[in-house]
């Protein structure tokens, strides 16, 4: 698992790639919010485009980067969803949070 | 019934061997000829309740994990896993979505996961003893290369 980050104006965008379980999130967890803290983005982009897989662990990382990114008062959007992703994170319920990129999440 | 062909998995809960886990059973299950979907529902299911093990039912230390896979005529697959670690005290209240007694960055969705992505699921719990979960799931129609 890696995790990729690049800043554009106030847009920090997390590339991810590879497996996300209980194992790996813990350091993609530290690596953005360490980045997040420091640059302070207005909107915090997750792109799941490289992602392979994902169980729930995945949603509380979802979820957490939400609740870091309403503290700092911006707003977190979720990227290039492959299938199965998005269909962990619908029957999550996602859609209700409004982070979910509209078009290609299947 | 009889199973066609079954296969045995004892880890140590370290989460290293969560992905070790999904793989091997889905390689387990690639004899019933799954589709891509099938196989990822599989290893998501299979991920939820290897890491509950790791997670919460040996909490604080490492104990022993086994899955039993079992795969029947007519492409059905049955996944038993074990622990004998903390149990559940209340099972129904641990199975409703978003429950959780994890910290902050779980979000109490396993079970609901492994509800949805397979088609049966089963938990038996004894507190202080451990707990087990089962789940069978039939594939779509196909004949078994065993
Ligand atoms: N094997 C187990 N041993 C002991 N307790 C368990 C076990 N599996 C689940 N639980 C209990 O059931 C609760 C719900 O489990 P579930 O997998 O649905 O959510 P979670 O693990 O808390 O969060 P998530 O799976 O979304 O990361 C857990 O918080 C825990 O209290
Ligand atoms: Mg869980």
């Amino acid at each position: 698992m890696s995790v990729k980050i690049e800043h554009r104006d106030k847009v920090m965008t997390a590339y991810l790639e590879g497996e996300i379980d209980h194992h790996s999130a813990r350091s993609i967890r530290e690596q953005i919010d360490d980045e997040a803290q420091q640059s302070k983005p207005q909107t915090l982009l997750l792109d799941f485009g490289r992602v392979s897989f994902m169980d729930s662990s995945g949603i509380g990382l979802v979820m957490g980067r939400f609740r870091l990114m309403s503290e700092l008062g911006g707003s977190l959007k979720v990227v290039n969803t492959p299938p199965h992703i998005a269909k962990v994170m619908r029957l999550a319920g996602m859609e209700r949070l409004n982070v979910l990129e509209k078009e290609n999440g299947r | 019934m009889k199973p066609v062909n079954e296969m045995k998995l004892v880890i140590p809960s370290r989460s290293a061997n969560e992905s070790y886990a999904r793989v091997a059973v889905a390689a387990f299950a690639a004899q019933l000829d799954p589709t891509i979907e099938e196989i990822n529902d599989i290893k998501t299911a299979v991920s939820e309740a290897v890491t509950n093990c790791i997670v919460h039912a040996y909490r604080d230390k490492i104990g022993t994990i086994f899955l039993t896979v079992k795969l029947f005529e007519e492409g059905k697959i049955s996944i038993k896993i074990r622990d004998s670690g903390c149990g559940i005290e209340n099972v129904e209240q641990a199975m409703e979505p978003l429950f959780t007694t994890a910290g902050e960055e779980r979000a109490g969705l396993g079970f609901a996961v492994m509800e949805s992505f397979m088609d049966k699921l089963t938990v038996r719990s004894k507190p202080g003893k451990g707990t087990t979960v089962s789940m069978e799931k039939r594939l779509k129609a196909r004949p078994l290369r065993v």
